[in-house]
Parts: C-alpha cells; sequence; structure tokens
C-alpha cells in the first residue's frame, strides 16, 4: 500500500513503450523472430491435434487449453516456408490476438523458442520494403540483440492479414471482414 | 465526494424486477379469510427497498408510488385495512406499473409519469380516510426504534412549533450504506433552524483512521414547527445503521456554544444533554438510552432484508463457465492418474505403497466427480422461477375470459439450466393461454357437461431419464378431432379419406398457421403458435407432444434436455477421426444393404429405406479426411434428420454414446461449416460435434440438388 513496488523490467513497467519491451523469440527456419511478451499465455510441447476439415492448411487443427478450443497455426505453412517434421523442440506458443471480434488466443507452431530480450527503442530498426506490402504489415521492426538481428512481430496484424481474407471460402458467413488499419507500430 | 450513482442503475433495476416478482407472487397469496403476516411484511419490505434504491437514484416516481404502496401496506399490516380483492387489484396494478417503468429506464428509455400518477391516485382512495401520509397525529410509521408494527398513538410527543434535540451517532459503516450525514443536516436545515454540533469522542488517532468509517456524532437542535414524523423521514434511509435520539424540547432552544468543529470538550458537553434525560423521549423508547452503551438493534422488518440477500450472490456467467472448463479439465487430469495409478499397483501388487495410491486416487476420484457435480449444479435454479408468473396470468386471463380456473402447481423445485429456463417462458405462457382460452370452458359449459365449475390447469415438472418434463394437463373440452381433420383437409395438408391415428391428428394442430378456433380472440387463435412453440422447443433440444380426451381435457407434455451446455452425443469413427453426432438427430443406424443403394446420373446416391429414399452424405468425402473403406457396405449408415430432411450418414465405425460438454469453435477461431462446435473427450484431446443440416446442405453442393425424394403427403406430415 505504501510505495509502488520498484519495477526493474521495463516489460512491467507501466510506461512501457516509452523504453524498452521484452520479447519472447522463437526460430523459425534458422530465424529469430520476437512476439512482446506479455501477448504469450504459455508455451506447450507439441501435441497431436484435432484436424478441421475444409480448412486452409496452415491451421493445423484444434486442441484442448485447459477447456477452451484453441486453434493451432503453423507458421511456417503461413510463411509459407518450406514445412519439416515436427521434433522434440518444436512447440506451440499460445498468444493473446486481438481481432475485431475481439480478444481470442491462438497457438503457433514454430520449430523452437530461443530467448527473452529487453529491446530498447535505440534497438529497434524500421522494417525496410519488402516489397510485399502485407508481409511489411506485420513486422513492425529488427532488433539487434547481442549482434543478431531479430524480427518482430506484431501479431494482431499477422492473423488479421493472413487469415482474415485468405481463410474466408465463397458461401461462407464472412465473420472476419477485413478491415484496413495502421499497424499498430511500437516505433 | 460525488460518485457516479449511474454505475450502480443496473443493478437497482435487476434488484427491483426480483422484488417485484416476489411482489406479484406475494399478493396472489394473499386472501381476505387469513391475515399471513409475513407475507405482508415480505411485500412491505420489497416496497421498502425499491423506495429506496428510487430514491438514492433520484428516481422520484417511483419513489412517491412505493411509498404510497407501503402506507397502505403498513395499514394491512396493522389491521387498519382489509384485504380486499379492490385492495389486491389496485397493488398488481401497481407492481405492474412499475415493472413497466423499470423495464424502460432498463432499456434507457423513458416513462410515463402520469400513469404511475394515476397509479398512485388509485391506491391512495384505498387508504384510510384521515391517514394521509404526513398528517400529524397519525401513528407513527416507522419511529426509531419502535417494535414492528406496533401502533403506538404518540400524539402527546408532537409538539408544533417545538424544538427537537436529536442525538444522532451514526455506526462507522455509514458511509458504506451509502449514506452521507452532510445530506441529512442540510434537509434537517431545511425545515427549520438548525443548530449543529459535533462529537469527536470517537475519533482515533490519525494514524488508525479509516477513511471510510464515520467517526463523528451529532448533536442537534432543530428549531422547527414539523412533527416527530417529518424528523424521523429525514433519518428513514440511515435507520439501522446509527442511534438516533429525537426528543422534543419544550422550552425554547437550547443556546448551543458554537454550531460547528468543536474542540474535544465538547464532547463532554453532548454528554449533558444525552444525560439530561427528557421524561416523555425516553418513555416512548421504553428504555432510556446510555449514551456509548449498545443500543438493541431496531426489530424492524426493514433490517431482516439485507441477512436475505446474503444467502446468494450474483455471479457473472463467464466465471462460472470458467470454473466448470476447469473442473473438467480437473476430471480429465484425475482419469489420467487414476489409469496411471492403476498400472502402477497392479505392478507392484502387494506394495504398501501402492495400495495407499489406490485408496488415494479412488478418494480423489469420489471427490472430483461431486465437485464436477456440484459445479454443473451452480448453474441450475429451480423451475419454480419461470412458474411464478403463471398464477398471475392464469388470474387475469380467468377474469377476462370469464371462466373460472383453479391452476395447481406441483414440482415447481425441479431444477434445469438457467439459460433453459429463460427460453422456456414464452413456450409455456402460449401453451397455458391456449389451454385457458381453448381448453377449459365456461362454468355454463362446464355445468352442462357435467364438470364442476371451476376448470383445473394442472402445471407439473419432473426430472425423468436426464431430461425435465413439464407437464400442462387442463381437464377442458380436449381436441375435437373432426374439427381438426375437416381444418387439415380444408387446407390440403391430408389428402381426403385418409384414415389417421388419433394422436396424429392431434399432431396436426402443431401445424404452421392451423387454428380450429371459431373467433380470433386477442389471446390466443390467429394460427400462429403452437407451430412457434415446437420450433421454439426443438431449438432447445427438447419435444412437445399433446395428448388428449374429448370432453375431459388435453395434456401437453414438453420434454426438455438440463442443459443447453451438455448433449447425448453418438460417437463416430471415419479413418482416424472422432466426431460427434448429437443423439437427439439420429433416427437408426444400419449395416448397408448394397442392393438398396441407387445412384442417380452416376453422381448423387440414395439408399432405399422402408418406403424412403434417403440421399447418402459420404461423411470422408464431404469432411476430405482418409477413411478406413470407401465401400458403402464396409461401414455403416447413419440415419439422421436434420430440419426436417432425413439422410443417410456414411461412417466407418460406430463408438460409444456418452453426455458431451459443448464448447465454442467460434471463441478463439470461426464458425466451420458441417461443425457446430467441439468437444473434449476422456482422454483429453478434442472432437468435433457435426452439425447435420449443414453437412446435408454441404453434400447437397457436391451433387445435383436432391430432396429426400418425393414423398406423399402424409409422410411430409409424420416427418
Amino acid at each position: 500500500m505504501s510505495t509502488r513496488p520498484k519495477n526493474d523490467f521495463g516489460a512491467l513497467d507501466l510506461t512501457a513503450g516509452l523504453g524498452s519491451d521484452q520479447y519472447l523469440t522463437f526460430i523459425l527456419a534458422g530465424e529469430e523472430y520476437g512476439v512482446n511478451i506479455l501477448r504469450v499465455q504459455e508455451i506447450k510441447g507439441w501435441t497431436g491435434v484435432t484436424e478441421i476439415p475444409n480448412t486452409p492448411d496452415y491451421i493445423q487443427g484444434v486442441v484442448n487449453l485447459r477447456g477452451t478450443i484453441v486453434p493451432i497455426v503453423d507458421l511456417r505453412r503461413c510463411f509459407g516456408i518450406k514445412t519439416v517434421d515436427y521434433d522434440k523442440t518444436t512447440v506451440i506458443i499460445m498468444l493473446k490476438v486481438t481481432a475485431q471480434r475481439g480478444e481470442r488466443t491462438m497457438g503457433f507452431v514454430v520449430d523452437a523458442v530461443s530467448d527473452v530480450y529487453d529491446v530498447s527503442a535505440e534497438q529497434r530498426r524500421p522494417a525496410p520494403d519488402f516489397g510485399s506490402a502485407a508481409q511489411a504489415g506485420f513486422v513492425t521492426g529488427l532488433a539487434t540483440v547481442a549482434e543478431k538481428m531479430v524480427i518482430l512481430l506484431d501479431i494482431d496484424r499477422l492473423v488479421e492479414t493472413r487469415m482474415g481474407p485468405q481463410d474466408q471460402k465463397p458461401g461462407d458467413i464472412a465473420q472476419d471482414v477485413p478491415v484496413l488499419e495502421v499497424p499498430k507500430g511500437n516505433i | 465526494m460525488s460518485i457516479d450513482l449511474s454505475q450502480f442503475h443496473q443493478t437497482f433495476f435487476e434488484e427491483s424486477l426480483e422484488g417485484l416478482e416476489t411482489m406479484e407472487t406475494g399478493l396472489l397469496n394473499l386472501s381476505p379469510e387469513e391475515l399471513k403476516t409475513e407475507t405482508v411484511n415480505t411485500l412491505f419490505r420489497v416496497a421498502h427497498s425499491i423506495k429506496g434504491g428510487s430514491a438514492m437514484f433520484g428516481f422520484s416516481a417511483i419513489t412517491s408510488l412505493t411509498h404510497v404502496m407501503e402506507t397502505l401496506l403498513d395499514h394491512v399490516r396493522a389491521g387498519r385495512a382489509g384485504i380486499d380483492r379492490l385492495l389486491v387489484d389496485a397493488l398488481l396494478a401497481a407492481v405492474d406499473c412499475l415493472r413497466e417503468t423499470v423495464l424502460a429506464m432498463k432499456d434507457g428509455g423513458g416513462h410515463d409519469d402520469r400513469h404511475i400518477a394515476a397509479s398512485e391516485a388509485q391506491l391512495q382512495r384505498l387508504l384510510p380516510a384521515h391517514s394521509g401520509i404526513e398528517v400529524f397525529g397519525a401513528p407513527v410509521r416507522k419511529s426509531i426504534d419502535e417494535p414492528e408494527g406496533t401502533d403506538q398513538p404518540e400524539g402527546k410527543d408532537v409538539a408544533v412549533g417545538a424544538t427537537w434535540r436529536i442525538g444522532f451517532r451514526p455506526f462507522p459503516n455509514l458511509f458504506k450504506t451509502g449514506n452521507d450525514p452532510l445530506r441529512l443536516l442540510r434537509a434537517l436545515a431545511g425545515v427549520g433552524k438548525l443548530a449543529v454540533s459535533a462529537d469527536i469522542s470517537r475519533l482515533p488517532a490519525f494514524g488508525d483512521l479509516d477513511p471510510e468509517c464515520c467517526y463523528l456524532g451529532w448533536d442537534l437542535t432543530l428549531d422547527s414547527d414539523v412533527g416527530r414524523e417529518a424528523i424521523g423521514e429525514v433519518f428513514e434511509w440511515v435507520e439501522g445503521n446509527c442511534d438516533l435520539v429525537i426528543t422534543p424540547s419544550s422550552g425554547g432552544p437550547i443556546p448551543l456554544p458554537e454550531p460547528v468543529l468543536p474542540e474535544v470538550p465538547e464532547a463532554d458537553h453532548h454528554e449533558s444533554v444525552l444525560d439530561d434525560p427528557h421524561p416523555s423521549g425516553h418513555a416512548q423508547h421504553g428504555e432510556p438510552p446510555r449514551p456509548g452503551s449498545e443500543r438493541r438493534q431496531p426489530q424492524n422488518p426493514l433490517q431482516q432484508s439485507p441477512g436475505a440477500e446474503a444467502s446468494s450472490i450474483r455471479v457473472s456467467i463467464q466465471k462460472i463457465d470458467a470454473l466448470i472448463n476447469l473442473v473438467g479439465e480437473l476430471v480429465i487430469t484425475q482419469s489420467m492418474l487414476s489409469q496411471c495409478g492403476q498400472d502402477l499397483s497392479s505392478q507392484k501388487a502387494d506394495n504398501s505403497i501402492g495400495g495407499r495410491l489406490r485408496d488415494g486416487l479412488a478418494q480423489l476420484a469420489r471427490n472430483t466427480r461431486e465437485l464436477q457435480e456440484s459445479v454443473l449444479g451452480i448453474r441450475m435454479v429451480p423451475i419454480s422461477f419461470s412458474f411464478n408468473r403463471f398464477p398471475r396470468l392464469v388470474r387475469d386471463l380467468g377474469h377476462r375470459l370469464r371462466k373460472n380456473v383453479e391452476l395447481r402447481v406441483s414440482g415447481e423445485n425441479t431444477e434445469l439450466d438457467k439459460t433453459v429456463m429463460e427460453k422456456i417462458g414464452d413456450p409455456l405462457v402460449h401453451l397455458i393461454r391456449n389451454a385457458l382460452d381453448h381448453g377449459i370452458e365456461t362454468p355454463e359449459e362446464r355445468r352442462a357437461a357435467g364438470k364442476p365449475d371451476t376448470g383445473v390447469l394442472h402445471l407439473n415438472a419432473y426430472h425423468s431419464g436426464g431430461r425435465i418434463l413439464i407437464e400442462i394437463a387442463d381437464d377442458g373440452a380436449g381436441i375435437d378431432s373432426r374439427k381438426i381433420l375437416a381444418r387439415a383437409r380444408a387446407r390440403g395438408l391430408i389428402a381426403e379419406g385418409d384414415p389417421l391415428p388419433e394422436d396424429r391428428i392431434h399432431d396436426l394442430i402443431f401445424q404452421p398457421g392451423f387454428s380450429t378456433a371459431a373467433e380470433v380472440t386477442d389471446i390466443s387463435g390467429r394460427g400462429v403458435g403452437l407451430d412457434v412453440v415446437r420450433r421454439n422447443i426443438k431449438d432447445l433440444g427438447g419435444v412437445v407432444e399433446v395428448r388428449s380426451r374429448a370432453g375431459q381435457g388435453s395434456t401437453f407434455l414438453i420434454k426438455l434436455p438440463l442443459t443447453l451446455a451438455i448433449l447425448d452425443g453418438q460417437l463416430i469413427r471415419v479413418g482416424e477421426h472422432v466426431y460427434v453426432i448429437p443423439l437427439v438427430s439420429i433416427i437408426e443406424s444400419l449395416q448397408v444393404r448394397k442392393d438398396r443403394v441407387s445412384s442417380i446420373a452416376g453422381t448423387a446416391e440414395l439408399y432405399q429405406l422402408r418406403n424412403e429414399y434417403l440421399p447418402i452424405v459420404r461423411l470422408y468425402e464431404v469432411l476430405n479426411v482418409v477413411p478406413d473403406n470407401r465401400r458403402l457396405d464396409a461401414g455403416l449408415l447413419v440415419v439422421v434428420e436434420g430440419d426436417g430432411q432425413k439422410a443417410g450418414i456414411h461412417v466407418d465405425d460406430l463408438l460409444g454414446q456418452q453426455q458431451i460438454v459443448i464448447k465454442s469453435l467460434e471463441t478463439n477461431y470461426r464458425r466451420v461449416t458441417g461443425i457446430s462446435g467441439a468437444t473434449i473427450l476422456a482422454d483429453g484431446t478434442v472432437a468435433l460435434i457435426l452439425d447435420i443440416q449443414g453437412l446435408i446442405a454441404m453434400s447437397r453442393g457436391r451433387s445435383p440438388p436432391l430432396r429426400s425424394a418425393s414423398l406423399p403427403d402424409e409422410q411430409r406430415i409424420a416427418a
């Protein structure tokens, strides 16, 4: 009650965004990607999923996450990277995604988890123009941490661009009407 | 110190609506023969709390109407007014008026003050002639510390133009009850000359001070010509949250030194004021109040209401669902552990640790099961919540139709899921109206038929086989088969000269647009009705049937699942995938006989089942999965019905049947055609629930459109 607890972690600080953010990084096809750690609900090893019929191939299926049904996305397929067999380092990262319909939980299959980094504003560089506008949309920046490049992802934008329009089949009730939005950049 | 009260409005509306329901039930239980004090007290309590809430939020129209209701009820309680039909009717009308108003306000709309005023005037007329609310000499309605229902005349206490001394010692929790003493003081200052002296003797050291507690007390001297009652009214809302002594002081105003912010000695002064006993005042209170001593809690019924509320709490459905999910997971974990325990203890048969583990796991299994049952029970409510509005409905309708009807209710404590209960209300109302309008005859007709004048409508609910059954039985005229048959023929629903069994004829009344009522009344008979009832009940996963015997009455029987969250499912297998088909939609399952399969134009396949042709839906094709076998006769055909259309679903194998908990795919993903949801199986994996209608539509999209062949008319009706 007396004084606010001292906060060593930038990400937990209420003034985050001005200083540094914490990112959980994972490996996908040799590259290191980062997502804001506040979005991470849990990390679990690869287990079997229940396939959903007639869905795009990057939707692996659904799993039971403590009583709720959570869809699992294969990030390699989603990015159009050559797929590999799942092994013992393959993990599912459960992330909170804010979509038009509100917050939902989705799992993303990646090759392995890597580390947690503090990324300060100085370390962060804007993403260069990849040519593909959609691709650039969900990459919010690049960060150099310990001589390595980390690709920072905006997971909301990713779900919106990747799973919004393509996921609709003709005849489907359009529930995820894609809406053009300025990416929620942190810069 | 201003708080946005609007955040509490919703709660007020909900509580008021609940209270009004209680009131209605209570009013219908009132009878002139015997005065049920408890019922009247309940009514009084409800009126009072609605009045309190509305006054707090400034809904003055409601306040004034409930105030009159309260006054009237108080007269009844004291035996000064009798209970007669007129009074009950007027109070019921007032309840209706309040409900309308509250509902209108809840929806953010305005309300009709004139309506309220009219209702209020109606009640005013029923008040005993000399008992205006603020009239001097009238019995004190709620003087402080007055025992419940006593009727002490206190004319001698009333002194016009007198000076009142008021000792006001709020309890520390005063602020938490939403009261502000400052407001009370201002209100008093509004009626006369007020001298205030504060008592700070209870003020703790600064370090111990809780800013949410009221430590101050006040001694007030009010120079005014208002009566004790008017002063009592000011303090009405803090009653029970303070010690209050109101004594008239016949002499001139006592000169109090400083009106506000006294130093500590002022407390001593306060002692002296109260220590100066005022005979008449204390005589009225029965016992001399000792400053600082514990005062007797007022034995007023109003004080009982917090206790009654504490017996239940409002919890959001999301929290309960989260709890149910967690318990579901716990059950899965427990069964996993039990399996491990069994394997382990079978390996080391006479190991004492193995035995202890087994015992512990058995206990865990029992406890988990009990926990799951009680958690699922949280969502269950007795059906009386729904039944309670029917006595009123039957009473009013009986009046209007000039029929004498007695409503008998049984099994009202039968429990079912709250969502189901909310949705079954309207169909029930419809069936009851129907029974009163078409079923039960007028007294004359009944006499002619040799029946007692008063018809009986019996409402019954009970559990049977994991479902809840609701019966609505009347002893009226029953369904006239000939009339229905003629009507059905006229409408072309059935062919001329077709013989139909009695029960099938009765079933015709559920057809759309079917009404045999000779004239359309405003109660029922427009022909939009029973088909809607059947559809609504079907949407809930239930069925409705009718049994009737001419001259003896009809019985409508509704069978409903206990909860919408759980359904009976048939597990089926295609290749390595397990799916669930809701058991309600399955008619039968059969081995495929090759010679019964015929294909049309090489694409659509039909299966001849008795005298019907069913389109075959190959599940592996529709769902794009790999089956064990593509040959039809290697698998099984599950005959299902969805939205009036039958189809045969081809699967590899049937697995067990079990109750499953329905989970939404849309929460985290989106709707998938052909899939209505998902569930979690005993091993923790997910199985998808098939949407029969969607599947049939999907398979139709693949092949030329086909209805289940052209069937003769009477079979369509039967379907």
